[in-house]
């Protein structure tokens, strides 16, 4: 377990290393005595699972956080970083999973903002187009952000990364936005780097994306270094126990269910964005079944947020019969009266969407349960059954937490995730909508909530799960579909839906270039 | 070394019930060195600012009736606040109140009219609040205009309104071109609940007010709605609340109360309509509403406390000849302490001397 990996490899000094690296917040060890070494000619695997410290190390070695104790050396020489400037100055760049990118400037604009030499504009509008194109990284400098894809703007931060010439690169979760194709094309652009004789720290929670591209892993629990190993000689399943430090609840596969009739039907919904460069809805027609899974995937910002506020009633839509719920048309009808009708809903962001942060779980209870239940009688708030859904849902769906009734945020991702799901699964619904089911959300807590979702189609319910993780959507979903740009393609069924069809999906390859570019531009 | 806020994992229970008491007792200290400089013994005066009114029967009624128009508009506005909507228009909506309700008392003086008419007056000046409050918010819901900025201008609308009818048109004849209504009748009064008093019916009114605002935050869905809408907009649309909708009815309801304060101080202290009805109760309700913490028990409290400084100042002015504006300096110094110590609920202060030795200090 312990194996250091090729030996060459080692017979060098590190260009990076920790040593006893501690940060403490409050009471609370977000890193405790991490001792890493990284060498040239590496790429690095980071492995763990949220709130397992990754954030915090690698904000450590770029200087965004200062460690509490412990000593970062760099080419052998202790460094105390006093920010990302100083980082980048001697040669550490990083790729953030969520971008700082303007929208509203072009590409050239947004790198040239974020290098720090006093190089014109002109220069780096040169340059930058020169290293995209040595490196393979297709980029327009005078295109505004806002018309890229996802994957194009992760290109613009690797870019605007590599423009400084690197010794060492981190990427975080780098992979989390791209479809399966996308992702290869990043592999060969790694590998690439590393044979240029850079390092490479790759954050990744995708385990055979580890075994595939990494030559060391370091894996973290709870904010201490469980092992450092060679990820091409452990097994998914092994890595996965180290991350996790017990085995996972494996998912039972869905048996064959029997699907009854229509209970989500979608005709034809076409709605404008609501937001500035937000996406268009075009023609998206489908139709869900009781005890059925459907499954859309995509890359995020493809519509699916937007598909999420029509159906849920957020937004309303003109025409009711563009959505009907168990044969009732509710296009014009508010999310009160669509929960009436046996509806239900999880939103992506658990904190400050599907819960009120800084209010007790009663209370969020209370948020979706006001509509249909006993929980108000003459507009009067039954506080006793506001706490039996909390109970009932801690119970069935051994939600964690340090007292009855705690504020939502004072709850970790996977157990608030739990009671969101849980608090609409025990209303029994006839169809839920649940988008990201699992996202940012312990491999533990995510095998409970997929088991429900499943058990939930088993009872007969309609299920319409939205997920950026193709893996979760195969097994879990009877039927996947793919939105790109506001378009959702035909349902392919489990058997059909390989990662290379849904990529191209998802890529938009099987749509009508022309078509595509318009809804782009809409 | 250096001092730096940190943010708490949970917001602290205890820091939400002490900060105001942290932000009076800076204030004393601010006060003292005011006094100071102003030459004045700070010992004597904040003794006869906030202990002498105490002392006495008189001073004690006093207060009740000062905090009765403080507490019944801040109610309305913790309402409003809780909701995230800026009703900064109290005042306006107060003086308002006063108009409508003294329309009625002006017409129907000298007739045989009989107990309809204080209720009927009541009714007036809180429906007109009601209305006078819902324009700001009718423009914030329809054409997003800033409610903080038409509710504020609105205050000098009603308070030039009140001067032109009592210089014209509801001018008492009797009263020597005074520009005063004549004193209401007594069915047009408010009667007072001790014989030769002070204190009357509207304390009764206020402190219902205040037991409503209690049962209907602690205990209704709408009260719920309130508070999810102002902390937590996305997770109430999705909840299926409707902000605009809780937009209006906060502040037609905020309108309302603050109407209805007009009328009562207008029907029962002055007992006639005259400029100057208001030492600026509608904005002294708002430092009253945040003091409170924009809970009804809280703004209860804190209403009675700056009835308190209004009586304290009076008597500083007679018996030290302390200006009676240092009261609104020390109302002012008041929010703005209040509203800093607020930040400590969220976070708290740390003493940071290196990386490596990280003590906590200054809790």
């Amino acid at each position: 377990m312990l194996d250091p990996g090729p030996a060459d490899l080692h017979a060098q000094q590190p260009l990076l290393q920790t040593v006893g690296l501690t940060k403490r917040y409050g009471d609370f060890l977000a890193n405790d005595e991490i001792d890493i070494e990284i060498f040239p000619r590496e790429i690095h695997a980071l492995l763990g699972e949220n709130g397992a410290g990754k954030s915090t190390l690698v904000k450590t070695i770029y200087g965004l956080v200062q460690p509490s104790a412990g000593e970062l050396r760099w080419q052998g020489a202790p460094v105390r970083l006093s920010g990302p400037a100083e980082a980048r100055s001697l040669g550490i760049g990083m790729v953030f999973q969520h971008f700082s990118l303007f929208d509203n400037l072009t590409v050239a604009e947004n790198v040239a903002l974020g290098l720090d030499g006093k190089e014109p504009f002109k220069a780096v509008s040169a340059r930058l187009a020169d290293v995209a194109r040595d490196y393979g990284l297709p980029l327009d400098p005078k295109r505004e952000v806002w018309q890229l894809s996802v994957g194009e703007r992760q290109r613009i931060e690797i870019v605007r990364a590599l423009m400084q010439n690197p010794k060492f690169l981190i990427l975080d979760e780098p992979t989390a936005v791209l479809t399966p194709q996308e992702a290869d094309q990043l592999f060969v652009v790694l590998e690439r780097l590393k044979a240029e004789g850079r390092a490479i720290l790759y954050i990744s929670h995708k385990l055979d994306e580890v075994k595939r591209l990494c030559d060391t892993a370091t894996i973290l629990r709870g904010g201490r270094k469980v092992a450092t190993c060679n990820p091409k000689s452990e097994t998914a399943a092994s890595l996965a126990r180290m991350m996790v430090g017990a085995e996972i609840k494996e998912v039972k596969p869905p048996t064959e269910r029997r699907t009854t009739v229509p209970r989500l039907v979608v005709n034809d919904l076409t709605l404008a964005p609501a937001e500035l460069h937000g996406v268009r809805l075009q023609n998206v027609s489908f139709e869900l079944k009781g005890g059925e899974i459907l499954g859309i995937a995509g890359v995020a910002g493809n519509g699916q947020d937007e598909l999420f506020a029509a159906l849920s009633g957020e937004r309303l839509v003109k025409e009711p019969g563009t959505i009907i719920i168990d044969g009732l048309a509710c296009g014009n009808l508010s999310i009160t009266q669509r929960r009436k009708m046996g509806a239900a809903f999880v939103p992506e962001e658990r904190l400050g969407h599907g819960t009120a942060p800084r209010m007790r779980l009663s209370e969020n209870a209370l948020l979706t349960g006001h509509a249909a239940s006993d929980m108000v009688r003459h507009g009067f708030i039954n506080a006793a059954a506001t706490l039996r859904t909390v109970d009932r849902t801690t119970e069935t769906f051994d939600v964690r937490k340090a007292k009855r009734d705690p504020e939502a945020a004072s709850l970790s991702g996977g157990n608030l995730q739990k009671f969101v799901v849980g608090r609409e699964i025990l209303r029994a619904p006839a169809v839920l909508v649940v988008n990201q089911p699992t996202w940012g959300v312990d491999a533990g807590a995510a095998a409970i909530i997929r088991q429900a979702l499943i058990d939930l189609a088993s009872a007969g319910a309609a299920v319409l799960v939205t997920s950026q993780d193709l893996d979760e959507l195969l097994e879990i979903a009877d039927r996947i579909a793919v939105m790109f740009h506001g378009h959702l393609s035909p349902a392919l069924p489990r058997a059909d839906a390989t990662r290379e069809k849904l990529g191209l999906l998802m890529g938009g390859a099987s749509l009508d270039q022309k078509e595509a570019a318009h809804a782009a531009g809409a | 070394m250096q001092l730096v806020l940190e943010k708490r994992a949970e917001r602290s229970r205890t820091i939400a019930l002490v900060s105001p008491l942290i932000a009076i007792a800076l204030t004393l200290i601010t006060m003292s060195v005011l006094f100071a400089i102003l030459g004045k013994n700070p010992i004597t005066a904040l003794g006869v600012y906030f202990i002498a009114p105490l002392t006495d029967g008189y001073s004690l009624q006093e207060i009740a009736v000062k905090a009765t128009p403080l507490v019944m508009i801040a109610i309305g506005l913790s309402l409003c606040y809780l909701a995230n909507a800026w009703n900064i228009g109290a005042e306006g909506q107060f003086l308002i109140g006063a108009v409508a309700g003294s329309w009625i008392a002006v017409t129907t003086q000298g007739t045989e009219a009989g107990h309809w008419v204080l209720p009927a007056m009541l009714v007036a000046g809180a429906v007109a609040g009601a209305l006078y409050a819902l324009i700001p918010a009718l423009c914030r819901v329809r054409f997003g205009a800033s409610e903080i900025l038409t509710s504020l201008m609105l205050v000098y609308v009603a308070d030039l309104l009140l001067d032109y009818l009592v210089r014209g048109p509801w001018r008492d004849p009797a009263g020597f071109n005074f520009p005063t209504t004549a004193e209401f009748d007594p069915v047009a009064t408010v009667p007072v609940l001790i014989e030769g008093g002070r204190l009357h019916l509207g304390s009764i009114i206020a402190l219902i007010v205040v037991a409503g605002a209690f049962v209907l935050l602690d205990r209704t869905i709408k009260g719920f709605e309130i508070r999810v809408v102002g902390v937590a907009p996305r997770a109430a649309r999705f909840g299926g609340f409707n902000a605009n909708q809780l937009v209006l009815l906060t502040f037609a309801v905020s309108g309302a109360l603050a109407g209805l304060a007009g009328i009562i101080e207008v029907a029962g202290p002055i007992g006639h309509l005259q400029p100057g009805i208001s030492p600026g109760y509608g904005f002294t309700a708002i430092i009253v509403a945040f003091l409170g913490r924009l809970n009804p028990i809280g703004i209860l409290i804190a209403g009675l406390f700056l009835a308190l400084t209004f009586i304290g100042g009076e008597q500083a002015q007679i018996t030290m000849k302390i200006p009676l504006d240092v009261t609104k300096v020390f109302q002012g110094i008041l929010l703005f302490y209040v509203l800093a110590c607020d930040s400590l609920i969220l976070y708290r202060f740390k003493l940071v001397f290196a990386a490596r030795q990280v003590q906590s200090a200054a809790r």
